[in-house]
């Protein structure tokens, strides 16, 4: 994407707390598809949690802390990229929400939403993106998260950029805009019944027989995958940005590791 | 009322059910498909969901309005409108209506307001035989069960389960009879339920719509088992609540071509049946009496609160059938009369929040009850409203403290950096090689059914930070 002498687009990548933790990787796969989309990415390092697992729970005072700095933290930039649905959608629609009522804040959150998108939303949607990085020989399955199928209407936009990766079979399985079971705390305040709701989503899974379930949100791929793993499945899980941006040095979520000492 | 105790048996008793999780098993095929394929037949759908929604605000903006008129042109079609404002008076009423008309046998038809009142129950007490003539009610009321459905009360029973309790409700019968089948079943119903039709004095229903202009009730089934409860007796009861009237007519139509269309697939249940008064002179049937019975039971705190969109509710059930909980557990593990998303909304209002806070917890805002409802009732963010209410009370101190805390961290980017650090190492190396814990510290609830993924060992930030540092 040759934009001239242009001023490439600053984006910010929203990280969330769980890839930072839990799978760093899926934020480099972010990164690297932000600049295949030709946009200059920058790491805001005063950001922590979008506030969603407070906001959730009825703290809206906590949420609305973490709302301020969070908008705070991304000032400046042209767009704010997530690669969650779940936490995009946060940013974009719940900001506004909980700071309504507070004419300013409300104001600042409305045009902080105007540049927030989902990741594979920002790359087809607004970057137009067709070519992907990456590649991939295999067989895979992908799972809606319930946040950016229903409130951002994420369901096209993975699917077609999947069907760019050179080598790769999308096999839709039953049932894929059905709740994972992960719902943020949901999953360990009410266990039995989360888990029900994995072992029904993997059961869907299983049919297809894909070597990886692939999923936009790392909430339900930890669930997912520790799921699989439990199981005894063959089956392995991944953030799709990690197929589009051919980041696959890391073992898949909660795979084995060979030889590494981290 | 149940609390979070109760709750948590009640599920693990119906994960365990495999009876019920085998009928649970079948409402994807059912009635999710079934509204699947009523909206693609119907063109608008979605257009229509909106005009159903501002016909339901608008009513109730301006619903005391709608109210007296509905009381006053009913009253010129012949009716007596009673008002209840709970439960007890409700019961009060219609037990003196019974009385007044000697009854002996009351025949009654599916509601769920009678529900919310045990209403048969307390009419039971007080010596009165109480049928209920909608099978899956008749059902669940020789079991002694309380409906696990709004629409389908006995959704959670089996054939062989019915056949067991025909069996045991009806000893006047050869016991040697074939109950093998559904149709068999269905005829041994029918010519019990017969006789109490013909015998009942009085007949109660429910009102799926009160229409203002006419004063008239619009009553839907399938089994045209509330025309035979409302005409046959000398009395006839509508039992309903005053969030079900509608303007006009007009209003009516939008609202019933989405009310079976979102419950079963329907494009119309099999029978809708306007009732205008009772019986006129020169009519060849119809009751000598018709009286309505209107409750309120906590509505009029919920119209005037930010939870009147609760009220907009159709009762079509499309909610918990879409609900991954719902379908999960079944509707008896709730606990409360209304189960599902509209009843884990509906149900601190009328049972008073705190002793039903996990309802509204036992969600994970997944969205598909809001974005299958009728009348655009914003269920997800219901919920959290009740989250909100209850996350100040004493009972919600725990998770108070625990949220606070984390919160508190995160608000501090530097020392929030050092702890996720502190965290993703301390987790990979208890994962290992493994790339996976099988119990994790304080994650307990988590690993109890799944492993816990190991991270990496450094946190993307940091990563990110030293990335930067040496290019």
């Amino acid at each position: 994407m040759d934009e001239g002498y242009a001023r490439r687009p600053r984006v910010g990548l929203f990280v969330t707390c769980l890839v930072d933790v839990m799978r760093p990787s899926v934020g480099f796969a972010a990164a690297r598809l932000i600049e295949a989309a030709g946009c200059e990415v920058v790491v805001p390092a005063a950001q922590t949690c979008c506030g969603q697992p407070a906001y959730n729970s009825g703290d809206t005072a906590s949420a609305r802390t973490l709302a301020l700095q969070t908008m705070k933290a991304f000032d400046g930039l042209d767009y704010v990229v997530a690669p969650s649905g779940s936490c995009a959608a946060m940013l974009k629609l719940h900001y506004p929400r909980l700071l309504a009522g507070d004419a300013e804040a409300e104001a600042v959150a409305r045009a902080f939403a105007e540049r927030v998108h989902e990741l594979s939303s920002f790359l087809v949607d607004v970057r137009g993106m067709t070519a992907v990085p990456g590649a991939f020989e295999g067989r895979v399955t992908y799972h809606d998260g319930c946040s950016g199928l229903r409130e951002l209407k994420v369901r096209a936009q993975p699917r077609r950029l999947l069907s760019a990766v050179p080598g790769l079979e999308l096999i839709e399985m039953p049932g894929t805009e059905t709740c994972c079971g992960f719902g943020g705390l949901f999953a360990v305040k009410f266990p039995a019944i989360s888990n029900a709701m994995v072992t029904a989503k993997c059961a869907n899974a299983a049919p297809v027989a894909p070597d990886l379930v692939l999923a936009g949100d790392l909430g339900c791929l930890l669930n997912l995958a520790g799921k699989l793993s439990r199981e005894g499945s063959a089956i392995g899980c991944r953030h799709f940005a990690e197929v589009l941006a051919g980041e696959l040095d890391a073992p898949a979520i909660g795979a084995r590791r060979e030889g590494d000492p981290a | 009322m149940t609390d979070r105790a109760t709750f948590d048996a009640a599920v693990a008793a119906a994960l365990a059910d495999a009876p019920l999780q085998r009928a649970l098993a079948d409402v994807p095929a059912g009635f999710v498909a079934g509204r699947r394929r009523a909206r693609a037949e119907l063109p608008g759908f979605e257009r229509l969901r909106r005009t159903a929604r501002d016909i339901r605000d608008h009513t109730l903006a301006h619903l005391d309005l709608y109210l007296e008129a509905f009381e006053a042109n009913a009253a010129k079609a012949g009716s007596e409108v009673h008002w209840a404002s709970d439960g007890e008076d409700a019961r009060r009423i219609i037990l003196d209506i019974c009385r007044k008309a000697d009854a002996r046998v009351v025949t009654k038809s599916k509601s769920m307001v009678s529900e919310e009142i045990e209403l048969r129950e307390h009419l039971a007490k007080a010596s009165l035989d109480v049928v209920e003539t909608d099978l899956g009610e008749y059902l669940v009321q020789i079991r002694n069960e309380r409906p696990s459905h709004i629409i389908a009360p006995a959704i959670h029973l089996r054939v062989s389960d019915v056949a067991d309790a025909f069996r045991a409700q009806h000893p006047h019968l050869p016991a040697d009879r074939d109950l093998e089948t559904p149709e068999a079943m269905i005829a041994e119903a029918r010519d019990v339920l017969r006789e109490k039709f013909l015998s009942a004095d009085v007949g109660i229903t429910g009102a799926n719509f009160l229409v203002a202009e006419t004063g008239s009730a619009i009553i839907v089934t399938n089994e045209g088992n509330a025309d035979l409860t409302m005409s046959l007796p000398k009395v006839h009861i509508v039992l309903t609540s005053i969030d079900k009237v509608v303007p006009t007519f007009a209003d009516a139509w939008p609202l019933l071509r989405l009310l079976a269309r979102s419950a079963t697939g329907q494009a119309l249940s099999a029978y809708t049946t306007i009732v205008t008064g009772p019986r006129r002179p020169g009519d060849g049937e119809g009751p000598e009496a018709c009286h309505i019975v209107i409750l309120d039971n906590g509505r009029t705190e919920l119209l005037a609160s930010d939870m009147r969109p609760v009220l907009r509710c159709i009762r079509c059930g499309a909610c918990m059938n879409h609900c991954p909980v719902y379908c999960s557990i079944g509707g008896h593990a709730y606990g409360s009369v209304y189960p599902g998303p509209i009843g884990a909304v509906l149900t601190p209002a009328l049972a008073g929040p705190g002793a039903t806070a996990h309802l509204a917890e036992a969600s994970t805002f997944c969205g598909r009850c809001e974005e299958v409802c009728p009348v655009e009732i914003p269920l997800v963010s219901m919920l959290r409203k009740w989250r909100t209410r209850d996350f100040s009370r004493p009972a919600s101190r725990r998770s108070r403290v625990l949220l606070r805390a984390w919160a508190f961290l995160a608000a501090r980017p530097r020392a929030y950096r050092v702890a996720a650090r502190l965290g993703a190492r301390t987790l990979a190396a208890l994962g290992g090689s493994r790339g996976r814990l099988q119990r994790a510290p304080f994650a307990s609830a988590w690993t109890r059914y799944r492993d816990l993924p190991a991270p990496e060992g450094r946190t993307f930030q940091e990563q990110w930070a030293s990335r930067r540092r040496t290019e």
